[in-house]
């Protein structure tokens, strides 16, 4: 049952000049079995648009990055990457997935991690182009301000210098779409403010439409354009004032639920899973 | 003391044995082995499947014990069944909990079972406890040419196969979304490592393979984080315990699988004494 907002354009980007969109779906659905996660996505990202997934676990979230990455096809309808459709490994694509601990040891420096953002999927030894890619890591760790400890092994960094680098990680490729699945899990405050805000600097220097899936749309409010926001099968897209509403949010949920403006911050309560949204941020 | 410490350590006539054909060959097979399991170490590590390689290392045995028992090439029998075994493993994938317990349970099995084997056949001896603790002695010039062509192979492979390799072995989860066939790389790495393991258990035995496999690239682990100064480093080690064992345990003529895994020991201990001094403070 889609309640489709009229596609609005950022403010942001309305200079740039009209461009195909950077992710288009159209009448996506997605089943597994007899159970439909969603089904009619219409949604159209725009060239440096910031467009946030919102909605409970087991919504169908991960799926929609999953289907945008050529991993998961669509049960029906169509989907476009930068006009193409999503294969593995596209160029068009970069992915910063949530941090997760590694192992002390692991033989990895952060420059590493971002030069296999680069070619890390091709095959070969890559003696070709050594420079030119060197220089293209060095720029991407400089662009996050990673440069210090580009020779540390990626195992011992923090939390918040380890998603600096998946950031740098995804970028280095110059992708037209950045894919965020949930980057800003266990990071303190201020590291969840840096990322989203190196997220926000590359949008807007280079046009690079973000999709960003968090259950936690607080870190990232100042910067979204759109929500979308899925609840079992149910979705709405629209800007932030207009879905993140007690009177959408309770439609879409089939219950009451209440959504709170508290210094600037938005609460929901009612909803099951959005616990989280109060306590989370105190941790 | 010193009588034990003489037992151990000799050179006495270590010039002439050094010119002894089989040695020379020995000495060539484990440079070769050396370079391969060097190289594939750090990856092992990266990947957390020390006990799978543990587990390919006892089903080669058992394979081999099955072997002998039908006659065949011993080798032959620790080459199947160290494929077979990997390949199991590598089924399993990187799922490190669901693993280790199948791995533990195939282990014991296969270790039994090649006890049994073992028991039911009647030729020498030496053959029956080669494969256990192994014998650099016992790679004669068929097996040269057996190590040559599957070192060219892993070789090979690794050359295509190591960016995405490394890439899958350290972070997994953003390979698999860029596209790197995760699973199917982790059955090719798991038939690298087996065909390895198998051509190292004649060598340093069975119970030991982890000496040539392991320590090597978790030493190097300990003291670089830059994975191609690792691989460097990890073959750098692996030959050091291999060559300097087989030279150790000539003259005394004791087991040269001892020499190597005591010499690949005191490499990790080192490197971990180093290690601990690079230690950076986890940053806030």
């Amino acid at each position: 049952m889609p309640v489709t907002a009229p596609p609005t354009t950022p403010a942001d980007v309305s200079a740039l000049p009209v461009a195909a969109p950077a992710v288009s779906l159209r009448g996506a659905k997605v089943s597994f079995g007899d159970r439909t996660l969603w089904d009619g996505l219409d949604l159209d990202v725009a060239p440096g648009e910031f467009v946030t997934v919102l909605g409970p676990n087991g919504s169908g979230k991960t799926t929609l990055v999953r289907v945008l990455l050529g991993l998961v096809p669509l049960t029906a309808g169509e989907v476009r990457i930068a006009g193409r459709p999503p294969r593995r490994g596209s160029p068009s694509i970069g992915y910063v997935p949530q941090q997760k601990a590694l192992d002390p040891d692991l033989p990895l420096r952060g420059r590493d991690l971002v030069g296999l953002g680069l070619d890390g999927h091709r095959f070969g030894i890559g003696f070709r182009g050594r420079r030119e890619r060197r220089e293209r890591v060095e720029a991407a760790l400089a662009a996050v301000g990673g440069t210090a400890y580009a020779d540390a092994p990626v195992g011992r960094l923090s939390g918040g210098e380890q998603q600096r680098l998946r950031v740098a990680q995804a970028l280095v490729g110059g992708p037209d779409v950045l894919l965020c699945d949930e980057p800003l899990l266990s990071l303190d405050l201020s590291h969840q403010r840096t990322v989203t805000r190196l997220i926000d600097e590359r949008r807007r220097a280079a046009g690079t439409a973000v999709l960003f899936v968090t259950h936690e749309i607080n870190p990232v409010l100042p910067y979204v354009d759109r929500v979308l926001y899925l609840v079992g099968g149910r979705f709405r897209i629209g800007p932030p004032e207009e879905v993140m509403t007690s009177e959408v949010l309770s439609e879409l949920y089939g219950t009451h639920v209440d959504v709170l403006r508290v210094r600037g911050r938005l609460v929901v309560v009612g909803a099951e899973d959005h616990g989280e949204h109060c306590h989370e941020e105190s941790a | 003391m010193s009588d034990l410490l003489g037992e151990l350590f000799s050179f006495e006539g270590l010039g002439e044995l050094l010119a002894v054909p089989f040695v020379q060959a020995a000495l060539l097979a484990c440079a070769v082995l050396g370079l391969i399991a060097g190289v594939l170490a750090p990856l092992i590590v990266s990947r957390g499947m020390s006990f799978a390689v543990h587990g390919t290392a006892e089903l080669s045995f058992t394979g081999g014990a099955a072997a002998l028992l039908a006659g065949i090439g011993v080798q032959y029998g620790a080459v199947a069944g160290a494929i077979v075994a990997s390949v199991v493993f590598g089924v399993l994938g990187l799922r490190q909990r669901e693993r280790d317990a199948v791995i533990g349970v195939v282990l014991a099995f296969g270790l039994g079972l090649g006890v049994l084997l073992l028991s039911l056949y009647d030729g020498r001896a030496s053959n029956k406890f080669g494969l256990l603790y192994g014998s650099p002695v016992a790679v004669d010039t068929a097996d040269v040419t057996v190590l040559g062509v599957v070192t060219v192979l892993v070789a090979a492979t690794l050359a295509v196969l190591y960016r995405p390799l490394l890439f899958a072995s350290t972070d997994p989860d953003v390979a698999l979304a860029r596209g790197v066939p995760v699973r199917a790389l982790s059955i090719v790495f798991a038939v690298l490592v087996g065909l390895t393991t198998a051509l190292v258990v004649p060598i340093v035995g069975a119970i030991l393979v982890l000496t040539v496999m392991i320590t090597p690239g978790a030493a190097a682990a300990r003291v670089t984080a830059n994975p191609l100064l690792a691989t460097v480093l990890a073959v750098a080690f692996a030959e050091t315990a291999l060559l300097g064992g087989i030279v150790l345990s000539l003259a005394p003529g004791q087991p040269v699988s001892g020499y190597v895994a005591l010499i690949a020991f005191l490499i990790y201990v080192a490197c971990r004494a180093i290690g601990s001094r690079r230690r950076r403070p986890v940053a806030a």
